[in-house]
Formats: C-alpha cells, sequence, structure tokens
C-alpha cells in the first residue's frame, strides 16, 4: 500500500511538475534527408515522408518507448477476450485540416478502402481482417478472421494514417491534386513546400487537444550533404538532427558542443535490425557450416565501438531486444576465429570467392563492408566487395543476384509484423528487397511463424516465439549484425521533443521550447 | 556566308543532334540497374508483388521497351518532358522551378571568373616575371589544382563555422520573410561562397590563358610595328594584344556556359542550392527517368546554343574567320 501510494504520488509530481513549465512559442529546424517524394502518407511510407507527414496526418492509436499503446485519434479501446474485435471509440470535436468534421467514415475509408490499395505493409495485417464497420460517427470496430496477435500494433501513423474520405473518395488516389497540400487532423498543418530548399508546417490552431502543439511552426530543411548537416547544427541553421542525418564520427564532436543533448530513444517500435543476406541457394553460402563460420569470424562488437562509434548492440538473432517476444537464450555466436576456421575445413571449403554487397547508405555501410571483409579473410575467405548505387543494391537483392549483401530492416514491434516475413518460405518472391531474400526454406518452421502470429495470449506466443529462436538461430539463414542506434541529436532547451516509440515522427506534437 | 544562314543551318543541324541525345540518353538510363518502382517499393521498408506491379504500371514500364522509346521520343518531338511519377508534377514545371537559382549561381560564377580572370591575366602578362606575376600564377595554379569538393567545404569552414561572416548554405534565409531589397541581399549573401567557388576554377583557368595568349601575341610583328607608329602601352595591349589574345578565353568561355544549367552538380549539393543540378543528382539516384532525360536534354540543348553562340562571337572578335569560310 505504502508502495502504492508513493507509486502514485511519484506519477501525480511527473505530471504535474512539467505542465507548470511548458511554454508555448518557437521554431523548430529538423533536418529532413533525403527530399521526400510527397508527403501524402497514405501514398507515400519512406522515412524522410514519415518524418514530416507524421506531425499532419494521424491514427488511431500512438505507442509509447515500451510500445504501449496510448490515445491518439481514438480516445479508448477494447479488445474481445477471443482476440477478434477490436472496437474503438473515437475523440470527439477533431476536424481536418480545411475545417471538416473528422468521424468514423474516414476511419473506415481509410482502413478498408483506401490503404487496402496503396499500402503494402498494412496490406498484410488486412488479411487477417475480415469487417471494419462504424455503427455511428464515433467508433470504429475491426473484426478479424481469425486471431492476430500483433493487430494493436497496426494503428500507428506510418502504418494506417487516417486520410480524409471527403478529398479521395471516388478519385484516382496516385494523381489527386490534393496530395501537393496535404490534409490531416495532426497538429501542424502543411504550409509550403520549396523544393529543394525546406517543407514549412505551421501550428493547428484548432488542434483538439487545449494548448497543443507549444511551437508555433516545424521546418524540415533538405540538406543533401552530410558535412554540411553536421555545419548546419554547428552553426545553429537547425535545432534538431534526426537519427541517422550525420556520419557517425561526427556525432562525438556535436554531442560534446554546449548545450547539445541525443538520446536513442524514439526508435523502439522500428527497431532497426542490421544483417547480411547470406545467399542459401547457391554458393558457399548455401551451406550452414558456412554460414556458422561467418557468425563466429565476425568482431561485431568491434564494429560497433568503432565504426558505429558504440551506438547500438550486438544481435542476438533475428528478433531485435526492443520488440516483443525477445530472448536471448539462444546459442550466441562470440567472436571466434578459430571455431570459424574448424567449420570451414569441416565443410571443405575450398576458397571460392563470396561477392559482398554493401549498403549504399554512407561511409559508415563502406567502412562496416571493409571490416567484415578483413573478420573473413582472417578465417580464409576470399570476399570480393562489390559496390553500387541504391537503385543497384535495390535490383541485385531483389533479383537474388549476390552471396552476401548488407541490409536493415525495421521490426515494426511485433515478429509476426517485421520479422517473419524475412524467413518464411510464402515470401521468398523475386522483385523486393524485403522479404525471404536469401531463399531460406523451412517448412516445419514456417507452420511455428503462422501459429505464434495467431496465438491469443502473450504468454503463449512468447514460448512459441522462444522454440523459434532457438531453431532458426543454429541455422543462420542470415548473419544478424546489430540492433542500429541513430541517435537524435537535439539542442537540450527543446524538451519533450523524443516521447514515443516513433521519436521525431510524432515529436514536434508535445515539443516546447524552454526561453 | 552570313551569319543568318550560318545560324540556321547550324540550328537544324543542333535539333538533329539533340534528338540523337535523348534516343541515347533514353537507352543509356535503361540499360543502368533498377528502375523507378523498384526505388520506390525499396525506400517504402515493404513491398508486395501487386505494389511494384501498380507502380510500373503507372509509369508504363509494363509496357515493352520500344513503345516507351517511342513514347518518349513522340512526346519530346512536341516539346513536352512528360511526367515525373515520383515528384508528382510536370518535367518542365521541376526545371523551370529550379532554373533560377541555378541561373543565378552558374551566371554570377561566369562573370566573376570571366572578368577577374581575363582582368588578372592582363595584369600579369604586364608584370610579367615580377613578383607580383608570379604570385598571381601561384595562386592560379593553386585553385586550378584544388578539388572543388576541397575548397567548397574548407570555405564553410573558415567564412561559415569560424569566422561566422557569410551562410554556410542554403539559397536564402528560410522563414525570415523578406521582401524586396532585403531579400536580395540576402539571397546575395548565400551566393558568395557557392558562386565564389564554382568561378574560382575557370578564373584560374582565363587567368593563366590570358596570360600566356597575351605574351605569345605581344611577341608577334604586329605588335612591333604599333609600338614602332608610337601608340601607347595601354592602347597597344588593349586594342592590339587583347583583342587577338582572347580568342582561346572565348572559346573556353563557351565551353563553361554550356554547363550553365547542369554542371554545377557538386556545388549545389555542398552547399544545399536548390539548382538543377541537385534535381538532377537526385533523380538519377531515385531512377526518376523522365525528371533525368528532362535535365539532360536542357542541358543539351544549352551546350549546343553555346557553341553557336561562341562562333559568333569568334566572328565578331576577328572578323576575319566569317570571310576565311
Amino acid at each position: 500500500m505504502t508502495y502504492l501510494k508513493a507509486t502514485t504520488f511519484l506519477i501525480a509530481a511527473a505530471l504535474a511538475a512539467p505542465v507548470a513549465a511548458q511554454q508555448a512559442g518557437g521554431r523548430l529546424d529538423i533536418v529532413v534527408q533525403p527530399e521526400p517524394p510527397g508527403l501524402m502518407l497514405g501514398l507515400v511510407q519512406n522515412g524522410p515522408t514519415q518524418l514530416v507527414a507524421g506531425d499532419i496526418y494521424e491514427s488511431l492509436l500512438r505507442y509509447d518507448t515500451d510500445l504501449v499503446p496510448q490515445p491518439s485519434l481514438a480516445e479508448s479501446w477494447t479488445i474481445s477476450d477471443d482476440g477478434l474485435v477490436y472496437t474503438f471509440t473515437l475523440r470527439e470535436g477533431v476536424t481536418w485540416h480545411d475545417g471538416t468534421p473528422f468521424t468514423a467514415a474516414d476511419v473506415v475509408f481509410s482502413a478498408d478502402v483506401f490503404l487496402r490499395e496503396t499500402h503494402a505493409r498494412l496490406r498484410s495485417s488486412l488479411a487477417y481482417v475480415d469487417s471494419i464497420t462504424a455503427p455511428d460517427d464515433l467508433t470504429v470496430v475491426f473484426t478479424l478472421k481469425e486471431p492476430f496477435g500483433p493487430f494493436i500494433n497496426a494503428f500507428e501513423t506510418g502504418t494506417m494514417p487516417i486520410v480524409p474520405k471527403h478529398i479521395y473518395d471516388g478519385t484516382d488516389y496516385a494523381n489527386n491534386p490534393a496530395n501537393a497540400t496535404p490534409i490531416g487532423t495532426g497538429p501542424f498543418k502543411f504550409e509550403a513546400w520549396e523544393k529543394g530548399s525546406y517543407i514549412h508546417l505551421v501550428k493547428n490552431e484548432d488542434y483538439y487537444i487545449d494548448g497543443l502543439p507549444y511551437l508555433d511552426e516545424v521546418f524540415y530543411r533538405v540538406i543533401p550533404d552530410a558535412a554540411a548537416r553536421a555545419v548546419a547544427f554547428e552553426t545553429g541553421e537547425v535545432d534538431v538532427l534526426p537519427g541517422g542525418s550525420v556520419e557517425n564520427w561526427d556525432v562525438p564532436r556535436l554531442t560534446q558542443m554546449d548545450n547539445v543533448c541525443s538520446t536513442g530513444n524514439g526508435w523502439e517500435f522500428f527497431a532497426p535490425h542490421a544483417w547480411m543476406w547470406l545467399n542459401n541457394r547457391e554458393g558457399p553460402t548455401a551451406d550452414a557450416k558456412f554460414r556458422q563460420a561467418v557468425m563466429y569470424a565476425m568482431d561485431r562488437e568491434f564494429v560497433k565501438d568503432v565504426v558505429w562509434n558504440g551506438y547500438g548492440k550486438v544481435a542476438t538473432g533475428p528478433i531485435s531486444s526492443k520488440t516483443n517476444f525477445y530472448s536471448d537464450d539462444v546459442t550466441i555466436y562470440d567472436h571466434n576465429p578459430d571455431k570459424a576456421k574448424e567449420l570451414l575445413a569441416e565443410m571443405g571449403y575450398d576458397g571460392t570467392p563470396v561477392r559482398l554487397l554493401p549498403l549504399p547508405y554512407g561511409e559508415t555501410w563502406q567502412r562496416w563492408a571493409e571490416a567484415v571483409r578483413q573478420n573473413l579473410s582472417e578465417v580464409g575467405i576470399n570476399v570480393e566487395i562489390e559496390s553500387t548505387d541504391v537503385a543497384g543494391w535495390n535490383e541485385k537483392t531483389s533479383q537474388w543476384d549476390y552471396d552476401m549483401a548488407f541490409t536493415y530492416l525495421y521490426q515494426y514491434g511485433d515478429p509476426a509484423l517485421g520479422v517473419s516475413r524475412n524467413y518464411t518460405a510464402d515470401r521468398i518472391q523475386k522483385g523486393s528487397p524485403w522479404n525471404n531474400v536469401e531463399g531460406y526454406d523451412n517448412p516445419a518452421l514456417d507452420a511455428k511463424w503462422a501459429a505464434a502470429a495467431t496465438m491469443v495470449t502473450p504468454e503463449e506466443r512468447a514460448a512459441a516465439y522462444l522454440d523459434i529462436q532457438k531453431e532458426i538461430i543454429d541455422d543462420v539463414p542470415v548473419a544478424w549484425l546489430l540492433e542500429l542506434e541513430f541517435p537524435t541529436i537535439y539542442r537540450c532547451d527543446i524538451k519533450d521533443l523524443v516521447t514515443t516509440g516513433i521519436g521525431v515522427n510524432d515529436g514536434p506534437r508535445n515539443a516546447w521550447i524552454e526561453k | 556566308m552570313s551569319v543568318f544562314i550560318v545560324i540556321v543551318s547550324r540550328l537544324a543541324k543542333a535539333a538533329l543532334t539533340l534528338l540523337a541525345i535523348a534516343i541515347l540518353n533514353f537507352l543509356l538510363l535503361h540499360a543502368a540497374p533498377g528502375d523507378p518502382a523498384l526505388v520506390l517499393a525499396g525506400e517504402a521498408g515493404a513491398a508486395d508483388e501487386q505494389m511494384i506491379a501498380q507502380l510500373r504500371e503507372r509509369f508504363g514500364l509494363d509496357q515493352p521497351f520500344y513503345v516507351q522509346l517511342g513514347k518518349y521520343v513522340g512526346s519530346i518531338l512536341q516539346f513536352d518532358l512528360g511526367y515525373s511519377f515520383r515528384q508528382g508534377a510536370p518535367v518542365s514545371q521541376l526545371i523551370m522551378d529550379r532554373l533560377p537559382a541555378t541561373l543565378l549561381l552558374t551566371l554570377t560564377a561566369f562573370v566573376i571568373s570571366l572578368v577577374f580572370g581575363i582582368a588578372l591575366g592582363v595584369g600579369a602578362a604586364a608584370r610579367v616575371g615580377r613578383a607580383s606575376d608570379s604570385l598571381l600564377t601561384t595562386l592560379a595554379l593553386l585553385f586550378y589544382a584544388t578539388p572543388l569538393y576541397w575548397l567548397a567545404l574548407m570555405a564553410v569552414l573558415v567564412f561559415s563555422v569560424w569566422l561566422g561572416w557569410l551562410p554556410g548554405f542554403g539559397y536564402e534565409t528560410v522563414g525570415a520573410n523578406l521582401t524586396g531589397l532585403a531579400r536580395a541581399l540576402d539571397i546575395g549573401r548565400h551566393l558568395v561562397l557557392p558562386a565564389l567557388t564554382l568561378g574560382l576554377f575557370f578564373m584560374a583557368v582565363y587567368m593563366r590563358m590570358t596570360r600566356a595568349s597575351m605574351l605569345e601575341v605581344s611577341q608577334l610583328d604586329f605588335v612591333k610595328t604599333a609600338r614602332a607608329k608610337g601608340l601607347s602601352d595601354a592602347v597597344i595591349r588593349r586594342r592590339h594584344i587583347l583583342r587577338n589574345a582572347i580568342l582561346p578565353v572565348v572559346t573556353l568561355a563557351g565551353l563553361q556556359a554550356g554547363q550553365l544549367v547542369g554542371g554545377a552538380v557538386l556545388t549545389e549539393t555542398v552547399f544545399a542550392w536548390p539548382g538543377i543540378g541537385r534535381l538532377m543528382f537526385e533523380s538519377l539516384a531515385a531512377r526518376d527517368y523522365n525528371t533525368i532525360l528532362g535535365v539532360f536534354l536542357v542541358s543539351a540543348a544549352m551546350v549546343i546554343l553555346f557553341n553557336i553562340v561562341t562562333d559568333i562571337v569568334y566572328r565578331i572578335v576577328d572578323p576575319r574567320i566569317g570571310a576565311r569560310a
């Protein structure tokens, strides 16, 4: 009881303290890199678009840094005991930026009509959905065909952005002229986009939560060169460098400046997980012993400390430790060149060279590829680095024209959303760089992945995923590298910028500047 | 041959050349790995067959190659550069949006390099062998040999980060809502570093070329004659030597002018200048076919146009050229 009281008091204090201090006004300049191709979040979901449009569009729920769902457009929600019926009660008095009232019809249109056609990632979750209905203007009911545990994670802004029915219904979505001036329900309104320079958002004065947002305006600045982005922060031109906007070796220099803070939080929902595709179909990488040897040969701690400046965590397997159902009760691959040599000798590796495709996302990835090549050559594996640009990388990986290829993928909070897609045989499809590119085919595990997705209780699911992790980690279908961490760097007088599992993407909603 | 006929025949040839360039660009670009649908799908972080098929259909990439080429050539012949599906806008509009910024930058650099290059070259030639000449030639050599990229970064570091005199990047102060003269001054301040960076290389080239050419011409017999007539040094330099020495500089200036539209990729990237060079580079990375082809075509047209202009300038500077042809 004492404990309870103390906790209650602490929570009350925590809630009360900042409220008194929050100050309205001011502007934020945030780097966006590269320039987004468009801002209509229902049509385009690449990183830069999510960063900017996350202030314009909203979804039913938000997720804190522990991935616990929080209210957003939905005020409250219930899930039936059988895990089949999700009922959302919407917030009253919400309007679109053009003044039209927001209703349950918008939600049904977005999820059932618009996004079904445009959103590849959501489509795979919607396959479990039987019907989406709106019994009244403030209630939406999703009824599933079978239980789908991760469904509660599908209501994030980049996953299920709610788009205005009155603007898009019956139109050609991709060519709707309104795409140039996006209309959402979010805390900021689209104001202007000077292509090549900046995107300007202004405060939504009619936002449905009194007092929010605190900021008057947000500028997303397009600065194409990584060194220039660092300079822009140094000279005070920009206030926020979202994760990944500068090269890693600039991070220590910038964070040592006065009044500069950084945080690794705000990526929990995405949990970027890096690995090398190992082509399971042909060449030395088709042999599980070779793949295990690669795991033992790599000094991943070194890469974390040197190439990534200490940011991140060595991955133990397919599921990120930030994602639900992670377990480290598995075979751990340490840096053990002797073991790697033994395995190579056992398989009878004949020195056939393997081609390594780095990720063309800047110097860090190039250096990482060089570190891996050195590690592998130390145990006698011949590696040839093949470099290409982003389009070439997409082509080579999606056409399976590689031996080893760097990549990193988001996990979206649940193994059934962001992990199983890379390992089950039904996702072996040429033409996409994001599915089972390595060609791992294990029917017994496929059945376990499928079963784990549709179990009702978290306890059952945890047990099922532990079983899967133990088995797949011994097979090494891909060479898991690091759980990446992209620090967000910002001026310390900006408060409450990163409060959710998607970080800066919906950060300006609550952010304020201390004067 | 009159100048008029020269221009007409050159323009006719230019149209054919442009068409050939357009087709060649199209073939080269489609030979590069990847396509815009795959890049867009890749950026989304998730993709299924339906999505990629939808995108290909929208972009017209599902049609046979010769149909795509035929359509492209057909629309070019109607002066239509096509539509950028990635950016959701007509290519001509994308180019026109970026053109003012690029022309401001490249023209400023062009004028700076030409004026100062020739002036310093003439000055150095007049003081040949003296300390000031050595200093100028050494500086010119330095700027000639330094990579543009490095020079740009150093300029930002010194004048923007350390001294804080000039903005290090961008086209204008974002969100300042300046108008009229204040805005012009603001853009001018942003223009200084990129224009100097871009102009220094050609300035060095013009200077060295003017100096060498001046020295060569000054040894010729007609200069001795002029001197014997008792003309002043200044008149001889301007009317007799410079006019004859300037031809190679005109040739090179024609080349530089051809790059006014597409030649500032690096400078625009380092200084975040919202111009055509960056549009081209970013479109190339995204395989935004229509946009790249559009920029290539406009750049090619500029090169051809300035070749013609250069030829005409030749005739004005040296009337003998027209008479001989």
